[in-house]
């Protein structure tokens, strides 16, 4: 294992993405970075610019409207990058999978490395996700 | 010859960019534990800022669409460089007494070199939001030159024979104690810490990166190996100021006996300033950082001046 590998699995730094996410899920992720869960123990940080990002955080069951956003925001990320995606609609495409402007699951419309279940998932399963993440890295 | 190649490998290794780096990337740490403590949380491990500036080293650098690729590029390292040679500079000055005539105008310089590259890597990426982040970034070093380099001369101000030399202003602390005796100098001292909260772009004064604001601002378009650059010297630059204001201020470095404890508690005491500062202030509007610094800031400075001028 190389030293910038290394370096890549404890360092981690998320870009949120809300592809179409009704917001519970991406509250959930604020959670994490509260003092009671605090996931700066694991070296992640959230960042502005994807320009930065490590991992693509995907909320959200992508629709019409945001499908070019979301492959274009893929595309601007520097590889190598990860993508996780977050709760029910993220992994499924939950309640809205039979609505009529569904273009997702996340997995259709960019490769996913990790699936956060759960609407929203507790920040427990977050944290359990990601640490997953870093031992699959 | 020989003193040539010493040169570089000064340059090169210790007290230059190698060492500079190591401890600015320490010392980065602490910032993050400290700031983490104060918000009541555990906060990263020790290698964590090795562990990012590894992994950036690792990764793609993507050049913006319509950006000059020179400028984009070229820009952080010039800002990387100048911080190695001031600490250099100091550190010379510090343990061999190698100091020139004027070498601490060339410090105050080569310390705005690093910014000068953020505006200019920023105008070069072609980002509307790294732009704004540029004509803040210009904005504030206008705003914080002033008062700083009132204060700064206010320590030579206080030395007798006047000096430009920073072994010539060690040699007068050696002598007759510590410029931070007096009451000009800790004025002076003030106002320093303060615009050395604005030249790190710590908050209160972090309007030109404004993380929920502008995305960061005039680093956002870089990545990869650049962007590791950029968080470099910006870590080096937090080793290099309180060594800079040790140096100036406070006695400097001592290398033998219990000066390296004192050296290293006048080192942390600075850093903890500068931490508790950043934690527990919100962010300013440039305006009102522009305001702040030519206006109380400078009437403060001015006021050090004076006094040190009267002889306080």
């Amino acid at each position: 294992m190389g030293a910038t590998s290394w370096g890549f699995k404890k360092s981690l730094w998320v870009f949120h993405l809300n592809a179409g996410a009704c917001n519970n899920c991406d509250i959930e992720v604020l959670d994490c970075l509260t003092p009671r869960f605090d996931i700066e123990r694991f070296g992640m940080k959230l960042v502005g610019s994807v320009k930065h990002a490590d991992v693509l955080l995907v909320s959200g069951f992508v629709s019409r409207k945001v499908l070019p956003d979301v492959i274009e925001t893929y595309e601007q990320a520097p590889k190598p990058v990860a993508v996780v995606a977050l709760g029910a609609c993220g992994c499924t495409g939950g309640i809205f999978r039979d609505g009529y402007n569904f273009a997702g699951p996340v997995d259709k419309v960019i490769p996913v490395d990790a699936y956060i279940p759960g609407c929203p998932p507790r920040p427990e399963a977050i944290i359990d996700g990601i640490v997953k993440l870093m031992g699959k890295l | 010859m020989a003193s040539t190649l010493g040169l570089v490998l000064n340059f090169l290794i210790f007290p230059g960019l190698l060492f500079t780096a190591i401890v600015g990337l320490l010392t980065q740490w602490v910032d993050r534990k400290v700031s983490a403590r104060v918000q009541w949380r555990v906060g990263p491990p020790w290698y964590q800022p090795f562990a990012d500036i590894l992994k950036l080293l690792g990764k793609e650098i993507l050049i913006p669409e319509g950006a000059g690729r020179t400028g984009f590029l070229f820009a952080p390292l010039a800002g990387l460089a100048a911080v190695g040679v001031v600490s250099t500079m100091l550190w010379l000055a510090n343990i061999q007494g190698g100091g020139f005539v004027g070498d601490l105008i060339g410090v105050l310089y080569l310390l705005t070199i690093p910014s000068l590259g953020m505006i200019i890597g920023a105008a070069a990426s072609g980002n509307p939001l790294a732009s704004v982040g540029a004509s803040r970034e210009m904005k504030l070093v206008l705003a914080y030159e002033l008062p700083f380099i009132i204060a700064i001369f206010t320590a030579v101000t206080k030395v007798s024979p006047m000096t430009l030399r920073l072994d010539g202003i060690l040699d007068y602390q050696a002598v007759n104690g510590v410029l931070l005796g007096n009451a000009s100098c800790i004025i002076a001292f003030i106002v320093a810490i303060l615009c050395a909260q604005a030249k790190l772009t710590y908050p209160p004064f972090d309007v030109p990166e404004a993380d929920t604001e502008l995305m960061d601002g005039t680093h956002m378009e870089y990545s990869g190996a650049a962007l590791a650059v950029v968080k470099l010297s910006q870590a080096m630059m937090l080793f290099t100021l309180p060594i800079f204001f040790i140096t100036i201020f406070w006695g400097g470095i001592v290398l033998t006996g219990w000066g390296i404890l004192y050296t290293i508690i006048k080192y942390v005491i600075i850093v903890t300033i500068i931490v508790l500062i950043k934690n527990t202030n919100p962010r300013v509007r440039i305006d009102q950082a522009v305001r702040f610094f030519w206006g109380p800031v400078t009437v403060l400075a001015i006021i050090g001046m004076v006094l040190a001028m009267v002889g306080l």
